[in-house]
């Protein structure tokens, strides 16, 4: 019997223990997570409101920080008093010099950052430094940029965030906010029209327009935390990074080191920086839209070779537009043409590879895509010319044919009349 | 001295009652009255068949059912094969004038009330055909195995679905699985070319075979005043003088079937790709329009009922009624059920207007 009552008191026992437990970590976790800040920093008119549902979307906020985790002070303490006493490390407003720091004493840590976000870089404050902004914030420039201006301060978010002023798709819109502001950056001495440019660019396009989100913005190029201009040696490598096949035809062509020589970037000389059109094939040759000419002369051996160039494509260009018509024309007529429209697209390849091929500066690098091309046209064409022979045989036919309906339904109406006649 | 044509038709006589069924032929009269022209819808309906019987052989020759091979059959028929974009399009647009046909004839024999007792199973073997019809319509739409086809099969084979108990063993019979593949591809194959075709010449040759016997109907009013001034009453011999007259019907057909063909001809469409998203505006065949734009005007909840199975259900009643329609008409003995033709017009009505109204939505 008093074996059962000790059993029983022993597991009653191990309860309360259990639920205790429970109990004190469930407090713990309240008293870390409790922030008594936004209990009358949301009823604060600017700059010192917070509201509840902004800084609820904040991503620190998310990962269970207070305000205290960078303003200080103890923010479990529903006495202001208490809250805001500097014994407790309250800082009030951080000043803007101070930001950069304070961001990295928490993302410059490896072993605190780990805890969040394990695969996040830590070095953003080191690259910072190393960059315009945060060079010239650590000569005591006041005006550049820190963490802050772009990522956000209650309101931050995950760059993933399509709403954080930080992911693909807004960023430039967030360094246009200074770099487009011709009155802010005039100490600065440099142009404000990029993000006028970049916003007419076949990158912005794609990035804005279509959605790509792999598309180059700013920080593509310049990078973000190490944010710096590219210079004249780099800027190739910096496409290359997506225009492969075209820089490595670049490197074998004679432009490599005569751009070198006169001190001319890389891709940017042809295509521009920030302004990047989609190309077209009267970029190259001797025309006045020819980018060629802005170096060659007439009639030099480099226009000539541009000159080449450039009847090849658009010879190839104009086939295809030509088998396109045709093509078109027949279905139109109802004929069935998909398998040399289906064809057309080797030729549309062939285009695609000798207009990459441009980037050697030879014609005869472009002459075997450009003749495999024009192979595949005359095919298509031949097919075309074909599909509008059948239409006119089939019409004819049908002519034909409908003649010698009607002529047999003259026959029958007269056999007709002749029987009943009788 | 008889000649080897007299010989050889004497062999025939003693074996055969050729005699017989040129006597039958010649026996049977065709009515003449203002509402004559009607007469041809069948024969005109029949020479449809024929032609689909006749091309749709011709396509057997290249066709190859399966999802792999299906749709560069028909391409190849359609470019590669002689005549073969005559034999597919003709195929194709006779197939839509069968179905628009069929429908005309079975309206004019309800206006004309050509179903009245003694006929009440020759309506019955044609609405019969006209299912038949529908089902060929159906069954053929999937065999070039292109988007469209695809989509609409899907979506076609997903109605009966709804219909409770029976309705998952339906889709899963048609589709010859969940989903649409070359299962169901070669299972519609094999209705289009052996079930239905057996089911449509027994029918078929039953329904001439009552037409024959009994003969033409003629309407109630045209009967009343033939019965009363019987000197008005005006026939001509089935053979050869209406024959004759259909076979000038025919020929006017078959120009219009190669006028359609060579200007219009049938397309081809994008080869079907089961991982593709369905394209906007998915639509099924004119003659299932009406029926797919009800389903989807209905709403979700009708009276506590799926908006759904109650549409199917209603059309299952009009098929229902239509089939026993004769023996619903029990009025004697030629007073018109003003109510029969007054729904027929509003159900015509209905068709139309939602046939319309499914080819212009988006």
């Amino acid at each position: 019997m008093i074996k059962v009552r000790d059993s029983v008191t022993c597991r009653l026992g191990a309860v309360i223990v259990v639920a205790a437990w429970l109990i004190g970590n469930g407090l713990i976790a309240f008293a870390q997570t409790k922030n008594s800040c936004l209990d009358c920093h949301s009823n604060l008119p600017e700059p010192l409101g917070v509201s509840v549902e902004t800084y609820g979307q904040n991503i620190h906020a998310q990962k269970g920080l207070t305000c205290a985790a960078c303003h200080g002070g103890d923010a479990s303490s529903d006495d202001p008093e208490k809250a805001m006493s500097r014994a407790a490390g309250w800082k009030g407003k951080i000043e803007r010099k101070q930001i950069p720091e304070l961001c990295a004493s928490c993302h410059a840590d490896a072993e605190r950052m780990k805890k969040y976000n394990p695969s996040l870089r830590v070095d953003q404050f080191q690259q910072y430094k190393t960059s315009v902004h945060g060079m010239k914030w650590a000569k005591g420039d006041n005006k550049v940029a820190v963490c802050t201006d772009c990522h956000g301060v209650h309101d931050l978010r995950a760059p993933s965030d399509p709403r954080s002023k930080v992911h693909p798709i807004n960023i430039a819109t967030t360094c246009s906010r200074c770099h487009a502001d011709a009155e802010y950056m005039k100490p600065y001495g440099i142009k404000t029209d990029q993000f006028a440019n970049y916003e007419q660019s076949v990158h912005h396009d794609a990035m804005v327009v279509r959605g790509d989100l792999s598309a180059p913005t700013c920080t593509t190029c310049h990078g973000n935390h190490g944010a710096t201009p590219p210079g004249v040696a780099n800027v190739t490598n910096v496409c290359s990074n997506c225009h492969v096949f075209q820089a490595q035809l670049f490197q074998t062509s004679p432009h490599k080191d005569a751009f070198a020589a006169m001190g001319f970037p890389g891709c940017v000389t042809c295509h521009s920086n920030h302004a990047i059109k989609a190309p077209t094939d009267e970029m190259i040759g001797a025309g006045p839209k020819a980018v060629c000419m802005n170096c060659h002369t007439a009639g030099d051996a480099g226009s000539m070779q541009a000159e080449a160039m450039h009847a090849q494509l658009t010879n190839l260009a104009s086939a295809i537009a030509a088998s396109d018509e045709l093509l078109s024309r027949a279905e139109r007529q109802g004929m069935e043409v998909s398998q040399p429209k289906l064809q057309q697209t080797q030729a549309r390849d062939a285009l695609l590879k000798a207009r990459v091929a441009v980037h050697a500066f030879r014609d005869s690098g472009l002459k075997q895509d450009t003749d495999a091309g024009l192979a595949t046209t005359k095919l298509t064409y031949v097919a075309g010319q074909k599909a509008m022979q059948e239409w006119r045989f089939r019409r004819v036919g049908l002519g034909l044919s409908l003649v010698l309906i009607a002529l047999t339904l003259v026959g029958l109406g007269f056999y007709i009349r002749r029987l009943e006649q009788k | 001295m008889a000649g080897p044509v007299a010989s050889v038709r004497a062999w025939f006589d003693e074996r055969f009652p050729l005699d017989d069924l040129k006597a039958l032929a010649q026996k049977k009269k065709v009515p003449v009255h203002h509402y004559s022209y009607w007469y041809f819808l069948g024969g005109m309906t029949l020479f449809l068949f024929g032609v689909q019987v006749l091309t749709g052989a011709l396509l057997l020759l290249y066709y190859r059912p399966g999802a792999d091979e299906a749709f560069e059959s028909v391409q190849f028929i359609m470019t590669q094969v002689q005549f073969g974009w005559l034999i597919r399009s003709v195929h194709s647009w006779s197939a839509n004038l069968l179905v628009f046909m069929a429908f005309a004839h079975l309206f004019s024999v309800l206006f004309l009330r050509s179903y009245r007792k003694p006929r009440e199973l020759t309506w019955v073997s044609g609405i019969l055909l006209l299912f038949l019809m529908l089902g060929f319509g159906f069954s053929g739409y999937l065999l070039p195995w292109n988007t469209l086809s695809y989509f609409a099969t899907k979506v076609g084979t997903e109605i009966p679905a709804q219909i409770p108990i029976i309705g998952r063993p339906v889709l899963l019979f048609l589709r010859g699985g969940e989903d649409i593949t070359g299962s169901t591809l070669t299972r519609l194959y094999g209705f289009h070319v052996a079930i239905l075709p057996a089911l449509a010449t027994v029918l078929i040759g039953l329904h001439l075979a009552l037409i024959q016997w009994f003969g033409m109907s003629v309407p109630p009013g045209v009967e009343a005043k033939w019965r009363a001034t019987p000197e008005d009453r005006k026939e001509i011999r089935f053979f050869p003088n209406f024959v004759l007259r259909e076979l000038m019907a025919w020929y006017v057909a078959l120009g219009l079937l190669g006028a359609l063909a060579a200007l219009f001809p049938w397309g081809l469409g994008v080869k079907a790709d089961p991982f593709a998203s369905a394209p906007a505006g998915i639509k099924p065949e004119w003659y299932f329009l009406f029926m797919f734009q009800t389903l989807k005007l209905i709403p979700a909840k009708v009276l506590g009922m799926d908006g759904e199975m109650l549409g199917i259900l209603a059309f299952g009643v009009v098929g229902a009624v239509a089939l026993l329609l004769p023996f619903l008409d029990r009025e004697k003995p030629f007073k018109t059920r003003r109510w029969i033709t007054g729904l027929a017009c509003v159900f015509l009505g209905y068709m139309a207007v939602m046939t319309v109204d499914g080819w212009v939505a988006k």
